[in-house]
């Protein structure tokens, strides 16, 4: 089976990975450069934490057991060139002020506990005891071990080089023209600024992107840019431990808000800078980094952990999250045009479900059994449709 | 009265405002350093004045006429120390005090016309053993002798491309330093072929070759050897540097096998010319050339039509186009016209004064092979500790050609400088060897947020406004 992949973001690039090496013949191509749109503009979550019960959940579940084995496998497949990807299973902290956010946080933690999540509630002498730099505001906090951290950038490379040494390959600076069909109407292809490719399946894995790729082949699909803008403190010494974050994270990704939404999310990486997050906008393609938004992100993660007051910022950067409106990837077959395909719409958690998600997909594209039921993530669904 | 605030108060920042003001506008001048002047004149600290500040400056006597005119001028505030840190939708954000102060103070100014006269900063290409204590750009060097009156090292070796090599070496020996040698890598024959090409425009210029002709005499007075066609190949030293190693160089700056010679010295400065600051002009959203200077028309406007660029941001050319382009986008921004005969002396000496900038360029233009004198060990990005060999691996594990990606999995220019050392550099040495011959994905100028801030100046109230005072009412 031939397989073309628009997209080779992390979504993509896992993809290839799954389709590859189980016989497909791969081709990926992007308008640019691998890696260089939303998977280098993220905190690299791999979260258990923000996800009520249900099918999403159930996916990052899947898929954080996926990365927790690609860790050894990815750097196998690339004879260690990616020995690492900055893997860190830190576990997550969420911290509320304030009675009604710890009642809200401990009724989450309570549901997610029964879905089978390993979310522990913590008193405020426990949370300190993980990390002492919180607020004296905090009143309660619930730890979830399963939560974890991958530099996604050099994430996608891995999964993209694991990719071609299965055989795939990667087409940079290809930008899609149109769709190339057959007399049945079938999509048998596309064309692109490097000539025409053949395909027997075509995958839309272009995350913000992917309702315009859609498009372009004759297809219609809600999915949308969503800004979101995060800040980069220079290197110091660690003084954060887990992937820490305020109780509006929650409210903030499940919210339909057309207007800025911030919610907190402080952490050190591997190379000893701290990441500060985040915000969701609905701004279309308009990159602008706005010092309004930065400033309520640095409010935020500074009432959290108030020592962040005198760390200093050295970069900002932002992009755009796929967004879909029922707040569910998209995996599975267009219900209209025959030999279309998604794997999108992961909004902030592409990286986290990129594994599991194309797994999934590769199993349903080649006709095996799938780990978990498409269903609640199938393109033609009733939610995903009701847009203007 | 129209409001014209003015970044940077470097030739082209002093003559802007000057210009505005005197076409009638209310000026405000934006300066990160605690004196006017910026680079070029860099002089000492108020409180420790010198009497041989017009010996160490080319064009000094001009400076004071501008920073006296300046001073004496109600309509034109200059706030020094002044931070510009983000320009958001026209607004331009500023802290107020010292860099490393706890008490900045935040102001946001939203004038009816902005110019941009941010200049540029020494570029540096890596040699081996260029980290090592007792390397310095030319720029920094000239900054210790000019700022401090520090001379970097007793046997001092100068070397790049350009005629800013000169300068520094004056400005090293004026500080009682003795310079080993001035090693220009572009070649004799090159130099010849542009420099006396057109002698005319030349002679057009003669505060420029004023200029060099001075600093060439320093050069002979003190019997200081002048080389083209030679670079600093590598530096050597156990703890500082001890020896450097100069090799002649063929035309694309690839060294001559055989040629290399070694010589003592305790400190090297080393520029390969100029990278405009182009971090605001990119926030304020002017469109760059294709040479990666900021585009503006005859009026110096850019692709903003509120916003102006003058100086070094505009195309490297020196302090005396710098004063013309500064005039006329001052002139321009505070709602003159480019044809108003104020401006007839400044358009004719921009015009004379650009066609010189270029004939520098292409004489000191990098040779294309410079890289073939690193080893695989040497450090390409220094916040960072990324070598030529971490690059390379970078590029032949992902196989990429996309900046972005390359520079978040070799961590090269991430850290505190954000690539202001080593940004061009790094593209450089990516782009040479991307797959399809280019690299993709964003450029090593973009940095929205413009200098380093400290989180809680960053969670300030930004909309709290400052007007533009005038002088005498607060």
């Amino acid at each position: 089976m031939k397989v073309l992949i628009i997209g080779a973001g992390i979504v993509g690039a896992a993809c290839a990975r799954s389709l590859a090496r189980r016989g497909a013949t791969v081709t990926v191509i992007d308008r640019g450069a691998p890696a260089g749109a939303t998977s280098a503009a993220g905190e690299g979550n791999l979260l258990v934490s923000d996800k009520a019960p249900g099918a999403e959940l159930d996916l990052a579940r899947y898929s954080l057991g996926l990365w927790a084995s690609l860790r050894t496998e990815l750097a196998a497949e690339t004879n260690g060139a990616f020995a690492s990807f900055e893997y860190q299973p830190k576990g997550g902290v969420v911290a509320a002020s304030g009675e009604a956010a710890a009642a809200a946080l401990s009724r989450f933690a309570e549901a997610q506990r029964r879905a089978g999540v390993d979310a522990r509630p913590l008193s405020v002498q426990e949370a300190r005891a993980l990390e002492p730099e919180l607020a004296a505001s905090i009143t309660s906090a619930v730890h979830y071990p399963e939560d974890a951290q991958v530099q996604p950038a050099i994430a996608t490379e891995a999964l993209l080089a694991s990719a071609r040494a299965a055989g795939a390959r990667v087409l940079a600076h290809t930008t899609l023209t149109g769709p190339l069909r057959d007399g049945a109407g079938r999509l048998v292809g596309v064309t692109t600024s490097n000539g025409p490719l053949e395909a027997d399946a075509v995958l839309v894995a272009a995350g913000p992107w992917s309702g315009e790729v859609a498009r372009t082949l004759g297809a219609t699909l809600a999915v949308g840019p969503r800004k979101g803008l995060l800040l980069v403190t220079a290197r110091m010494p660690q003084r954060i431990w887990h992937k820490v974050y305020d109780t509006s994270y929650v409210g903030a990704v499940q919210s339909d808000e057309r207007d800025l939404a911030t919610s907190t999310v402080v952490e050190s990486t591997a190379s000893g800078t701290v990441l500060i997050g985040s915000s969701r906008q609905d701004v279309g393609f308009d990159g602008t980094i706005d010092v309004a938004v930065l400033a309520e992100i640095a409010r935020k993660a500074i009432a959290l952990m108030p020592f962040l007051a005198e760390a200093t910022v050295i970069r900002a950067y932002g992009g755009f999250r796929p967004f879909s409106r029922d707040h569910l990837p998209v995996i599975g077959a267009d219900p209209d045009l025959d030999g279309l395909w998604y794997a999108t719409g992961h909004e902030g958690a592409g990286i986290g479900l990129a594994p599991g998600t194309a797994e999934l997909l590769a199993a349903a594209m080649l006709g095996e059994p799938t780990a978990m039921s498409l269903d609640p993530f199938a393109p033609g669904r009733p939610s995903l449709r009701e847009v203007a | 009265m129209s409001e014209v605030v003015i970044i940077g108060a470097g030739p082209a920042g002093l003559a802007a405002a000057l210009s505005a003001s005197a076409f009638g506008a209310r000026v405000v001048v934006l300066d990160a350093a605690d004196d006017v002047g910026g680079q070029y004149w860099r002089h000492l600290p108020p409180e420790r004045p010198s009497n041989h500040e017009s010996l160490l400056h080319h064009g000094w006597a001009t400076f004071q006429r501008m920073r006296e005119a300046l001073a004496a001028d109600p309509n034109c505030t200059v706030v020094s120390s002044a931070h510009v840190w983000a320009i958001d939708r026209g607004a331009v954000h500023v802290l107020v005090g010292e860099a490393d102060g706890s008490d900045r103070e935040s102001r946001v100014y939203r004038p009816d016309a902005l110019v941009l006269a941010t200049g540029a900063f020494d570029r540096t290409l890596p040699v081996p053993g260029w980290d090592l204590p007792g390397v310095f750009t030319a720029g920094g060097a000239q900054a210790l002798a000019k700022g401090e009156r520090v001379a970097v090292g007793e046997r001092v070796v100068v070397a790049g491309a350009g005629p800013f090599l000169l300068a520094v070496a004056a400005s090293v020996v004026a500080t009682g330093a003795s310079v080993v040698g001035v090693y220009e890598a572009s070649r004799a024959t090159r130099l010849v072929r542009h420099w006396a090409a057109r002698p005319w425009e030349l002679a057009a210029t003669p505060a420029k070759a004023r200029e060099l002709v001075g600093y060439a005499a320093v050069l002979v007075r003190h019997r200081i050897a002048y080389v083209a066609g030679h670079a600093v190949t590598a530096i050597e030293g156990r703890d500082r540097v001890e020896s450097v190693t100069v090799s002649a160089l063929d035309g694309s700056w690839r060294p001559i096998k055989g040629s290399e010679r070694q010589l003592e010295a305790d400190a090297v400065c080393l520029g390969h010319g100029f990278t405009p600051r182009l971090e605001l002009a990119i926030a304020a959203g002017c469109r760059l050339s294709d040479r990666r200077f900021v585009e503006v028309d005859a009026e110096q406007r850019t692709s903003v039509a509120s916003v102006f660029a003058a100086g070094e941001i505009t195309g490297i050319g020196g302090v005396d186009l710098a004063l013309a382009e500064g005039a006329i986008a001052g002139h321009v921004a505070a709602g003159g016209g480019i044809v108003d005969p104020a401006l007839r002396v400044e358009v004719a000496r921009r015009r004379v004064l650009r066609r010189f900038a270029r004939r520098l360029a292409r004489a000191h233009v990098i040779g294309e092979n410079w890289a073939t004198w690193l080893s695989d060990e040497t450090i390409v990005c220094r916040c960072e500790d990324v070598s030529v060999a971490d690059l390379a691996a970078a590029r032949s594990a992902t196989r990429s050609s996309g900046l972005r990606s390359l520079k978040l999995v070799s961590r090269a220019g991430l850290g505190p400088c954000q690539g202001r050392v080593c940004g061009r550099t790094v593209e450089a040495l990516l782009s040479a060897r991307a797959p399809e011959g280019r690299l993709g994905g964003a450029s090593t100028d973009r940095r929205p947020i413009a200098m380093p801030i400290r989180l809680g100046e960053l969670a300030r109230d930004h909309e709290i406004e400052a007007g533009i005072p005038v002088k005498g009412q607060g």
